[in-house]
């Protein structure tokens, strides 16, 4: 299957896949066995600080979710990132296909602007 | 003003919080400032242990239609995502309810824990639990949120 990983920033060129990012891959191609797998590190585009691992998408593509509502598909996602989720990834967007879906339509929707709330996270640690 | 932020956001109000003797925190009920008494804002308490703000919560989702937690107001948004879910329901033109969880953290962990899901926003119609802003977004896109809200 395709396995991507992908880096933060393209404006970062030492930046490569980081330890949660990694660890999130492993978990959802040992849970899923995914057709097409994608972990995007999207941290660089919130408040957070450089070389955050807080904010991801996620695109699985595999039959395990054949037959199983979205809400259903995402829970399965949560489930097995539950220690990501728990200990410091701050928002996950799910995209989960069977690979018949992901044939018909494989655009992956931008995840939308920022718009501070991680800063008032940053300010409350403090 | 007013009778805009009543039609299209209405702030969640909990008449049943006074009977809960143990508080921490307060919230108020957000209204412009109009000088008739009616109007002033009022003080309520909301409780400080989990069980209590899991039957608030409770009580939100099933008197409220439809109930969401963002994070900031739906004029002020401090989400990218929870702002998108506002777009949303403001697009099909409906009236909603929502509690800002970056001014009650206790709320903000609570639902977590009521609807065994991570992330916040949050969307309950009728009682259920809808999903976050990925599956708001796609029900939207494909005419069930819609049909949903109709029904």
């Amino acid at each position: 299957f395709r396995l991507l990983t992908r880096r933060m920033s393209s404006k970062s060129a030492s930046s490569s896949a980081g330890p949660v990012a990694a660890a999130i891959a492993k978990k959802l191609s040992d849970a899923f066995a995914p057709v097409f797998l994608d972990v995007i590190n999207e941290s660089h585009m919130h408040s957070v600080p450089k070389n955050s691992e807080t904010h991801f998408k996620v695109v699985v593509v595999s039959d395990k979710f054949d037959g199983v509502g979205a809400l259903q598909r995402h829970r399965m996602v949560n489930t097995t990132l539950k220690d990501e989720l728990e200990s410091g990834v701050h928002a996950l967007s799910i995209r989960a296909k069977t690979p018949a879906q992901w044939s018909k339509n494989s655009t992956v929707p931008q995840s939308p602007a920022c718009l501070g709330g991680s800063k008032h996270d940053q300010k409350q640690k403090q | 003003m007013l009778s805009s932020v009543f039609r299209r956001n209405k702030l969640l109000i909990n008449s049943n919080l006074n009977k809960i003797t143990s508080c921490q925190y307060v919230y108020h009920r957000k209204f412009s400032d109009e000088s008739h008494p009616d109007f002033q804002p009022k003080k309520t308490a909301i409780p400080t242990g989990m069980e209590d703000v899991l039957k608030l919560i409770d009580e939100q989702v099933k008197t409220n239609n439809i109930m969401l937690y963002m994070k900031g107001t739906p004029s002020k948004p401090q989400c990218g995502f929870s702002g998108q879910v506002v777009r949303i329901l403001n697009a099909i033109g409906v009236s909603f309810s929502t509690v800002n969880v970056m001014e009650f953290p206790l709320i903000r962990e609570g639902i977590k824990e009521y609807s065994e899901w991570p992330t916040i926003p949050q969307l309950y119609i009728d009682g259920e639990f809808i999903g976050g802003c990925d599956i708001v977004s796609d029900m939207f896109k494909d005419g069930d949120l819609v049909t949903m809200l109709e029904d």
